[in-house]
């Protein structure tokens, strides 16, 4: 090897050792601050963690008690949003990405759905208060679960047709070279072929909508009493760790990051599970 | 170049067509991929389809069950006729078109279910049947692809657990199961080795009593194996069609000879 080329060779691989470093740092740097967040959370909130948490109501200031009617609320208002907001995006996603896959209603939905994706939350909070919220007069925990479909709806939607889009698209002729309809192809075949991806997506968005806090505030606002009334407020754990953080109580505060903790620990068992599911297909 | 369709080398015009394409024209888009094509498949004969990449052979196969339609900007013109009608008519029912005229892909596609179900699957879309029935349809089918034996103890086992060759198999079986009367097959053999590639062509060799073929090959060998009549295409046009036999021996073009005698392509 002659010199020339040598000192070439040597200066592109100090400058490939530089590049490697600097994303080693930077994955570094992102990573410490994980750590660090995720350390406080289990260093506050697991000292707070006990059975009361589970099976008392938000106490007022001063007095003991848990969480429970604030998991309930989340859960009930988590489940009803994604349960209203699953099916409507589901079946904008296989419109776009199976029958109407080369027209311009998809690329006009495709770039409108992904400002929802971005849109703040507290926007459609206000959005949904205004219509429901203010219309009726009260605030209500079906105005909550419909402030989180419409967080749903776009995540939903999105993940639905990318994992149909990856489909290959020989699988869906064969189908169509047998003479099957498309809705049966759809449905046989395309959901078939996608159905960890279709999982994951919904699962995401349950994760994204069970750590939303404003839209909440401006539709289920809170409750301090175990309420299963879908027409009165309603409490979610967001808004009691809202509510009791900023508090000057030392009780509401515990409770507040033993909340935290729950919703971090419930969203990260949520992600693990959608990875999990859509492993087979990321190892292709 | 002219489109020469050799009608004097032993291709018998009494012979029953199949299907003939008449003046057939493809687009993708502007742009002409198909420049008139005409020429006949006969029943119950193979014809290869053979010729360089991008002449238009595999878009003359797609035209013929219309799996272009499935695109946008793909349009035909001309006339194809199947039995007498013309299938690029605009109010062709284009499931029952694919009933009829079934396909077999480059790739083996087997669908995400079970061996069974995987022809059972078909069979159901046309047929009512009791189970009983249906258990015999499917052996059928997968005695017919030359498969029953390899799988008839795990006939619930995926469809995508089976080899490469016994994936296309597979899907041969489940073109065959719901008894169409053309089968087109689209470089059945390319993702295959010589041994499962051996089989197919048996099995081709089998099907052709039964049903009219057509099979676009890049292997010329296999289309003097398998064929009795063959096309050669050049840039989207036909350059000759007649007898394989004739086309291989003593073609009537020069481009013919040049490719054949592999000069190009």
């Amino acid at each position: 090897m002659s010199e020339f080329s040598m000192s070439l060779y040597n200066a592109r691989r100090r400058k490939n050792l530089f590049a490697k470093a600097a994303c080693v740092a930077a994955t570094g740097i992102g990573l410490a601050f994980l750590a660090l967040i995720l350390g406080v959370l289990l260093w506050k909130g697991l000292s707070g963690l006990n059975l009361a948490v589970f099976t008392e109501m938000t106490p007022p200031p001063g007095a003991k008690g848990g969480l429970l009617n604030a998991i309930m609320g989340s859960v009930i208002m988590t489940v009803l949003g994604v349960i209203v907001g699953t099916p409507l995006g589901l079946m904008a996603g296989t419109y776009m990405a199976e029958y109407g896959r080369y027209t311009k209603l998809t690329l006009v939905v495709r770039f409108i759905n992904d400002i929802l994706l971005s849109a703040p939350s507290i926007v459609i909070g206000l959005f949904v208060y205004e219509v429901l919220v203010s219309t009726v007069g009260h605030f209500s925990a079906w105005a909550g679960a419909v402030s989180l479909a419409v967080l749903v709806v776009p995540v939903v939607v999105r993940t639905t047709e990318d994992m149909l889009l990856l489909v290959p698209g020989g699988l869906r002729e064969a189908a169509v070279a047998l003479g099957m309809p498309r809705s049966l192809i759809i449905r046989k075949i395309s959901y078939r072929a996608a159905k960890a991806g279709l999982i994951t997506g919904v699962l995401l968005a349950v994760a994204r909508v069970s750590g939303e806090t404003a839209p909440l505030l401006f539709t289920a606002l809170n409750n301090q009493f175990w309420s299963t009334n879908l027409n009165a407020p309603m409490s979610s754990l967001p808004a009691v760790i809202f509510q009791f953080a900023l508090s000057p109580y030392k009780d509401w505060q515990q409770l507040a990051w033993t909340g935290a903790l729950i919703i971090t620990v419930t969203v990260l068992m949520l992600s693990i599970i959608a990875r999990v599911l859509s492993a087979p297909r990321a190892q292709k | 170049m002219n489109v020469q369709v050799n009608m004097t080398s032993g291709v018998d015009a009494q012979m029953a067509q199949k299907i003939s394409i008449k003046d057939l024209k493809f687009f993708y888009g502007d742009s002409l991929a198909l420049k008139s094509i005409s020429l006949p498949l006969y029943d119950k004969k193979v014809t290869a389809f053979i010729g360089p990449s991008g002449c238009g052979k595999s878009t003359l196969l797609r035209v013929l069950n219309r799996m272009y339609d499935l695109y946008p900007r793909q349009h035909a013109e001309g006339e194809v006729l199947l039995d007498g009608e013309n299938i690029l008519a605009a109010d062709q029912d284009l499931n029952l078109l694919r009933a009829r005229v079934g396909m077999v892909f480059q790739k083996p596609t087997p669908f995400p279910m079970s061996i069974y179900d995987n022809i059972a699957f078909g069979i159901g879309l046309y047929e009512k049947l009791a189970k009983s029935e249906l258990d015999g349809r499917v052996e059928q089918a997968l005695r017919g692809a030359a498969l029953w034996n390899e799988v008839k103890d795990k006939l619930d086992a995926s469809g995508l657990s089976l080899s490469g060759g016994q994936q296309q198999r597979l899907c041969i079986a489940r073109t065959v199961a719901i008894q169409p009367e053309v089968i087109l097959f689209d470089e059945p053999c390319s993702a295959l080795d010589p041994i499962s590639t051996a089989k197919i062509e048996e099995l081709i060799d089998e099907l052709k009593s039964n049903y009219t073929i057509a099979i676009v090959t890049h292997n010329m060998q296999q289309a003097a194996r398998v064929s009795e009549y063959t096309a050669f295409m050049y840039l989207g046009e036909l350059v000759e069609f007649a007898e394989t036999s004739h086309i291989f021996t003593s073609p009537s073009q020069q481009k013919t000879q040049d490719y054949i005698t592999g000069r190009f392509g």
